[in-house]
């Protein structure tokens, strides 16, 4: 067994909290760059460059990219052979984001509860956890940060499996043409096929943490992306909804074993400012 | 290169006179803040007949709730917020008066008739990039509600805030059009 302690794993998330949302990763920079190359709208142009200019400014002098520092959403990989001293493995996550939104001057999002009273936490937790145990004996933590916005936009369906892959392409490209520019495209798509309800959406939102337009590693599921890539292109949203034809960067689509009577789809859409951050201890 | 109008607040019904969607414009004077709670907030005191905590009459509220701001800078990171979720409320403050909203995406039907029949315009900022759009506020200061945090009514002195405008008096609207104009989608 490796010790790993509840104090390393605070200081990490703190870490990525803030780094994930004053840098965006070199994909999304790349992405990007490649987006003002093809955008054919001035406007477009414009806001493109404007999106550039943001992220240098946040990265030079250490701010926030967006006001919605968003719900900090984490995917962890945890090691079986490790053994976590001083403390419990979501304490210390939510310990890290408190101190990651205090210290980094992010905003706080989030209320204690839905309905009844909507009081802001003041801290950010708590956070959404999602924990997989796999072997070896590290953790590999990794952070989404969803902003209201794009997430506001998500939707699911239970597809029949007769409707196959039209009744997929038309369910995707329909959600991000009611989208419209609510989510701040150009968006990244996450497509989650497969498993049951609450497993396709869970895939949707782990389908944003893939560097941006690494396509699958499926040759046929590879091919399906770009192909609701140019179909989600063809709708003429463009940068922030202004119009132009780069409405989205890609179109990322992860796909898991299903019931033989089910076919559920879920698409969850990220904003331009894609903000995601991993760490391994 | 699209021309850019400037204008400052208040707004009056000849400024507006002269917004069409798809003009760039930069804005001076000062913008009220309201996100969701606020405008619940607002909307609730007119309807218990309160005095609210400042006269819409003329004015703009930019829907923003700001990252706190750093020491010695007036306000963190501060881009708009998606205005749809205020739909509910801004025709009750358009009707009062209400002359301007910043945001982002589109608004319903209601709030669109309420622009062209009350005169007022709607516009946006570009959502996301904050970091930019904070440099163009050079003051900030809480009016009310400051127990919502983020969400509390702050008062914004803002210098050339870049905005473009979507819904116009005449019923024009620019998503709309843009989309109008870039669609290749195949017809079936």
């Amino acid at each position: 067994m490796r010790r790993i302690h509840y104090n390393d794993i605070v200081d990490k998330v703190r870490d990525i909290c803030i780094d994930a949302n004053y840098n965006l990763s070199k994909d999304v920079i790349a992405a990007y760059e490649k987006a003002i190359e093809t955008e054919k709208s001035p406007l477009g142009q414009e806001v493109l460059k404007q999106i550039m200019e943001n992220a240098e400014i946040a990265k030079n002098e250490n701010m926030p990219l967006c006001q919605d520092t968003g719900l900090a959403v984490f995917f962890v990989e945890l090691g079986q052979e490790v053994y976590i001293a001083g403390g419990l493995f979501n304490d210390a996550i939510n310990e890290g984001v408190r101190q990651g939104y205090s210290k980094g001057l992010l905003r706080k999002s989030v209320v204690q509860e839905p309905i009844f009273e909507r009081r802001n936490t003041s801290d950010n937790t708590p956070a959404i956890i999602y924990t997989e145990l796999v072997a070896g004996d590290q953790i590999k933590i990794m952070l989404d940060i969803a902003g209201g916005g794009c997430e506001n936009m998500a939707a699911h369906k239970m597809l029949k499996p007769a409707e196959g892959i039209e009744g997929v392409r038309k369910f995707v490209v329909d959600t991000v043409k009611n989208a419209g520019a609510n989510p701040c495209p150009p968006v990244i798509v996450g497509v989650g096929i497969g498993g049951d309800f609450e497993k396709s959406a869970m895939l949707a939102k782990k389908a944003l943490l893939r560097p941006v337009g690494q396509p699958h590693q499926r040759l046929e599921v590879a091919s399906l992306e770009e192909d609701l890539l140019k179909r989600v292109n063809q709708l003429g949203i463009g940068p922030v909804g202004l119009g132009g034809i780069v409405t989205a960067f890609a179109v990322h689509v992860e796909i898991h074993p299903c019931h033989i009577a089910s076919l559920p789809v879920a698409v969850n859409i990220g904003c331009h400012s894609s903000r995601h951050k991993s760490v391994i201890i | 290169m699209i021309k850019t109008k400037k204008i400052t607040t208040p707004l009056t019904d000849d400024v507006i006179a002269d917004l069409r969607a798809g003009d760039k414009v930069e804005i001076s004077g000062v913008l009220y803040t309201a996100r969701d709670a606020a405008h619940k907030r607002l909307v609730q005191m007119i309807k218990d007949g309160q005095p609210l905590p400042f006269d819409v009459r003329g004015q703009v509220i930019y829907f923003v709730g700001p990252t706190p701001a750093k020491p010695g800078m007036p306000i963190g990171s501060a881009g708009p917020t998606t205005a749809g979720r205020m739909d509910f409320y801004s025709p009750i403050l358009i009707e009062l008066g209400l002359k301007g909203m910043i945001g982002k995406g589109a608004r319903s039907e209601d709030v669109k008739n309420a622009i062209v029949n009350h005169k007022c315009v709607y516009f946006a900022a570009i959502g996301g990039v904050a970091a930019l759009l904070s440099k163009k506020i050079k003051k900030a200061e809480i009016l009310a509600f400051e127990d919502l945090g983020t969400e509390a009514i702050r008062i914004l002195h803002v210098e050339d805030f870049p905005v473009i405008v979507i819904n116009d008096i005449y019923g024009g609207d620019l998503y709309k059009e843009g989309i109008k104009q870039y669609s290749t989608v195949p017809t079936p």
